[in-house]
């Protein structure tokens, strides 16, 4: 049998394990890469089976814990009870240069609580008050996200008032975001209800709330960094490698990125979006109302960095062109050394990947860089549009899985038996208990950043210190393997 | 406009050739290449002037904005609580081969294993509904049917926990009615015992959710299972402790007794499992035997008060078993309690836990000069608040800013009659119902010595300058404290240490500078 169909009696053999109609419906969302196919062959998008492991988080979390929460000097703020709040609590490290509770509010919890007085008579009016506590506590901030937990949408609240006649009040944006947990089928459509309220209630007010950098021009080089929550730092190394191409990078939107650099968005040239699936809605609405084009990026590992750095090079004139050649030789040998060493102790070895974002794809090239190989993928909350761009970065008999559900990635883990699993903090303790090396890819595990050069070196390091730990020997005492 | 570096290449992070010199988030970001990034970036930032952010950063430490700030009704900033479903989950963890399922929209359940995930590092296994807008339109019970039926036939456990989240309990499912429909309808076995708890996050907290589904799992187990005579054993339940090795601790003291006995919720192993190289899904150590048998044993033990009201009202009236209630932290707690343990047992306190006690007192003897007196701020869940101050008391600390969100009435006048009853309690200031942002005005405007709270407060430690001892849930940042024990002899020492420790290693801080500072930078302490 070849590869492909070996895989493909494998995932059969796993799906054994559902009720029929669980079977049926899981069956469309995995699959085996085959050389000709351009889609990857999965469904997405589609609502998880009810009672399964499912690791997708919800619309809230998309918009409160990706697109708006990294924007550092704006509060946001979580509307409903306390939990959602709680448990989005600094849980993503996008990091952020600010003084905390004075200008910048990225790792602090402002919700409404919710008591179940609210829930009876509607919270609009504790909204209302809210915003105006915000403003006698937090007179630096920028303005105010709402994010709607399940209840507010369900009660029937009109937040969208509220954030109108507050916004006139102060003369600062007030944004609601309908995300409640309950709308769409994962954290996806809470990105695109974010980037739908940046649409709608910033940008068109965008001249009215910029403020202008003494003697700004625009320039023929400003670009912009979209999609780049900057988890342990990873926008400022690209930010770094655009610079030095001769770029000028006017808004990093979110991570690290403020309201006034959201609202410079439309004064750039470009948008270099990094992280495709949670922002390209805005990225298209740009490029509809303003003229301004998009290009995709991937930052991660030599090789792509530098076809991304030339991609982007070729946007612009001669100058930029060369400048991005001076900046990929420089370095080069490092890269060299880098992978010089690592190489050797990862060759060979097999991950398999499972998250969100762009990383099921984007991360593939630079284990390549190391010699390893990607031998089974999948995104949390992807849609047809991602598994089509993945089909550039995987080779034939890669194994796809969907929203994959705990039980079945750890069949599948228990028979491709990689060297690494790469995904979420709610699989790696199961996996390494199965003696399975494992790196949390939403968090880079507490290290980072792993975008640009600065971060692949980063990255070589822990993938090394993840497969080669020693402690994965200890697993099986001696008398143990004496008696085997 | 400031120019834009000139568009210098930057050197690779560590300039030379040698591949062993990697830079991470800890160096890479301090070097003078991404100071000049960030310097560059401010122009586009539209930030406030430094001067600016000074004084407001000043007036926040200031009597006039702790005013303002006690004055907020609508808002909550950084509060130490968290939502029903979390503690529900946590409770139905320590049960044999069960599965915790929440009935509702599918982000909370990755919340809650998240969370939970990353304070013990230890795989957590909890399902969800998966529903949806049409599911908030026609109600759950599709989803709660395929539901438990995908999850019976993946996961093979013997009993479902099932709670509900803010979604269910808005559109008003009716749990217990789904589960009949469920069973009749053969998607999961008739006998297949499925407890459940309403459980909203917009009422109480973490701990009322603890509450409601051990009261659940109590109820569905022990039906028509009341004997006769009564099995001889002591029922005991610790709350939402998030120290698993007070499980272990407990169990030995009993073990130390020859008390029969069964805990309720042993979810020790759920939370700290063997790495054996495979993975084993369900850890809870409770089995659903003896379970169902504790409503035939001598009397219930609650370890937290606050934690488990309706389980213990249920077990009075419903079994009219006795409940009991003990905080065995510190000395004085666990004395009490092993004086208990005694008296329903008729043994006398075993040789090996009074030389621990004497050894517990010694340590304290030892050591107490450097707590003396010291002001401390705390906060956290009641009863751990309550453990905590009373064992501070008995130090001669004094604890200054008690701050509880999930407060009650019932918790305070206990709180302030404890303080009461003490010479250093005297100072003490109970905030029902605040936050971790009310707090930071207490530590600005009347400082203490110590903060003693979750990893939260680390936050807090960075702007006030106030050490923190990591006591509570949850710990992110420090690894490996809830293996240790926290009650009994054993636990006042860990508490104990990491409290003295804290305040030596301070004092080693302000005492560092060479030629400064360092007069007293002592090296016997």
């Amino acid at each position: 049998m070849t590869t492909v169909e070996d895989r493909k009696a494998l995932i059969d053999e796993v799906l054994e394990a559902y009720p029929d109609k669980a079977k049926k419906l899981r069956a469309k969302h995995i699959s085996v890469q085959e050389a000709e196919k351009t889609d990857c062959g999965v469904k997405s998008n589609k609502k998880s089976v009810p009672g399964v492991m499912t690791t997708r988080g919800c619309a809230y979390a998309g918009a409160k814990g990706v697109v708006w929460g990294p924007v550092k000097d704006m509060i946001h703020l979580s509307h409903g009870p306390v939990g959602c709040g709680y448990y989005s609590w600094s849980g993503r490290r996008n990091y952020y240069i600010g003084t905390t509770g004075v200008d910048s509010f990225g790792t602090m919890q402002f919700t409404s609580d919710f008591q179940e007085r609210d829930i009876v008579f509607g919270g609009d009016k504790k909204l209302d008050k809210l915003i105006d506590e915000l403003e006698i506590l937090f007179p630096l901030s920028k303005g105010t996200t709402i994010e709607s937990e399940c209840p507010v949408g369900l009660i029937g609240d009109d937040i969208e008032a509220v954030a109108r006649k507050k916004a006139k009040e102060y003369g600062k944006p007030v944004v609601p975001v309908r995300c409640e947990g309950f709308r769409g089928v994962s954290q996806s459509l809470g990105h695109h209800i974010a980037n739908d309220t940046v649409r709608d209630w910033v940008l068109p007010k965008a001249d009215e709330y910029r403020k202008l950098p003494e003697g700004y021009e625009p320039g023929p080089y400003d670009v912009n960094i979209i999609g780049d929550y900057n988890i342990g730092g990873d926008a400022w190394p690209s930010r770094l490698l655009l610079e030095a191409i001769g770029l000028r990078v006017i808004c990093q939107f979110s991570g690290d990125g403020t309201f006034n650099e959201v609202v410079m968005t439309p004064l750039a040239k470009l948008n270099l979006i990094h992280c495709y699936r949670s922002m390209n809605y805005i990225c298209r609405f740009m490029e509809e109302k303003y003229g301004i084009g998009w290009l995709e990026y991937n930052f991660f590992g030599p090789t792509q960095i530098a076809k991304s750095l030339r991609k982007i090079a070729a946007q612009f004139d001669e100058t930029i062109q060369e400048k991005a050649e001076q900046v990929i030789a420089k370095y080069q040998p490092r890269m060299d050394a880098i992978v010089a060493k690592y190489r050797p102790r990862l060759e060979g070895k097999k991950v398999m990947l499972m998250v969100g974002g762009l990383r099921p794809r984007h991360v593939v090239p630079a284990f390549t860089d190391l010699g390893m190989e990607v031998i089974g993928t999948g995104y949390e909350f992807g849609h047809g549009d991602d598994y089509k761009r993945t089909t550039e970065y995987i080779d034939e008999g890669t194994v796809i899985y969907d929203d994959v559900s705990g039980y079945e990635f750890e069949e599948l883990a228990k028979n491709l038996k990689p060297d690494l699993i790469a995904s979420g903090i709610k699989e790696k303790y199961v996996f390494q208990k199965m003696a399975l090396p494992f790196r949390q890819m939403h968090s880079w595990d507490y290290s980072g950043p792993y975008h640009g050069y600065d971060g692949f070196e980063v990255f070589a390091r822990d993938m090394d210190m993840a497969i080669n730990n020693p402690t994965w020997s200890l697993i099986s005492p001696p008398w143990q393997i004496s008696q085997d | 406009m400031t120019d834009n570096l000139d568009n210098t290449i930057p050197t690779p992070s560590c300039g030379g050739d040698d591949p062993g010199q990697i830079k991470d988030h800890f160096d890479l970001f301090h070097t003078d290449t991404y100071q000049n990034l960030f310097e560059y970036k401010r122009q586009f930032e539209g930030a406030h002037s430094p001067e600016k952010v000074a004084e407001i950063a000043e007036w926040t430490k200031s009597w006039d904005y702790r005013e303002k700030n006690f004055a907020r009704e609508a808002l909550t900033v950084n509060p130490a609580k968290a939502c029903q479903p979390l503690g529900a989950l946590f409770v139905a963890a320590g049960f044999e081969d069960t599965l915790p399922y929440s009935h509702g929209s599918q982000g909370c359940v990755a919340y809650f294993r998240t969370h939970l995930t990353r304070n013990y590092k230890e795989p957590f296994q909890a399902v969800s509904s998966s529903m949806t807008e049409d599911a908030a339109v026609f109600g759950g019970l599709n989803n709660l049917k395929q539901g438990l039926e995908n999850a019976h036939a993946l996961y093979k456990p013997k009993m479902i926990a099932l709670c509900t989240t803010c979604m269910a309990e808005v559109i008003g499912d009716d749990l217990g009615a789904f589960i009949t429909t469920a069973k009749n309808e053969g998607h999961i076995p008739e006998e297949l015992p499925v407890p459940y708890a309403h459980t909203p996050s917009f009422v109480g907290s973490h701990i009322t959710g603890y509450d409601n589904m051990l009261k659940g799992i109590l109820k569905t187990l022990t039906k028509d299972e009341k004997a006769e005579t009564t099995n001889g054993k002591f029922n005991f339940n610790l709350g939402f402790d998030p120290y698993i090795g007070n499980i272990r601790e407990l169990k030995r003291i009993l073990g130390l007794f020859g008390i029969d006995y069964t805990i309720l919720s042993d979810n020790s192993d759920a939370f700290d499992s063997p790495n054996t190289g495979e993975f084993k899904m369900y850890n809870g150590l409770t089995t659903l035997a003896d379970t169902a048998d504790s409503i035939n044993a001598e009397g219930t033990v609650f370890f937290q008060k606050y934690t488990t009201p309706k389980t213990q009202e249920y077990i009075a009236n419903e079994w009219g078993q006795k409940t009991y209630n003990f905080r065995p932290f510190g000395i004085k707690g666990t004395d009490e309690f092993l004086m208990a343990l005694s008296a329903i047992s008729g043994r006398p306190i075993p040789l090996e836990l009074q030389q621990e006690r004497g050894r517990a007192v010694d340590a304290l003897t030892d050591s107490q000069a450097w707590i003396h007196g010291k002001k401390i701020a705390l906060y956290g869940d009641p009863d751990h608040v309550l453990g905590l101050v009373q064992f501070l008391l008995e130090m001669g600390a004094e604890p200054t800013h008690i701050v509880v969100t999930n407060s009650n009435d019932e918790f305070e006048a206990e709180a302030r009659e404890l303080l009461a009853n003490s010479p250093y309690g005297q100072g003490a200031t109970v905030w029902g119902g605040k936050d971790l942002w009310h707090l930071r005005s207490l530590l600005f405007t009347e400082p203490v010595d110590l903060l003693i709270g979750n990893s939260y407060g680390k936050y807090l430690w960075r702007d006030t300058g106030t050490p923190l001892v990591r006591i509570g849930y949850p710990i992110f940042d420090r690894h490996h404290m809830h293996r240790y024990a926290t009650l009994g002899y054993q636990g006042a020492i860990n508490q104990f240490n990491w409290i003295v420790n804290t305040i030596l290693d301070e004092l080693d801080r302000q005492t560092i500078v060479p030629a400064k500072t360092d007069i007293s930078f002592d090296l016997i302490r």
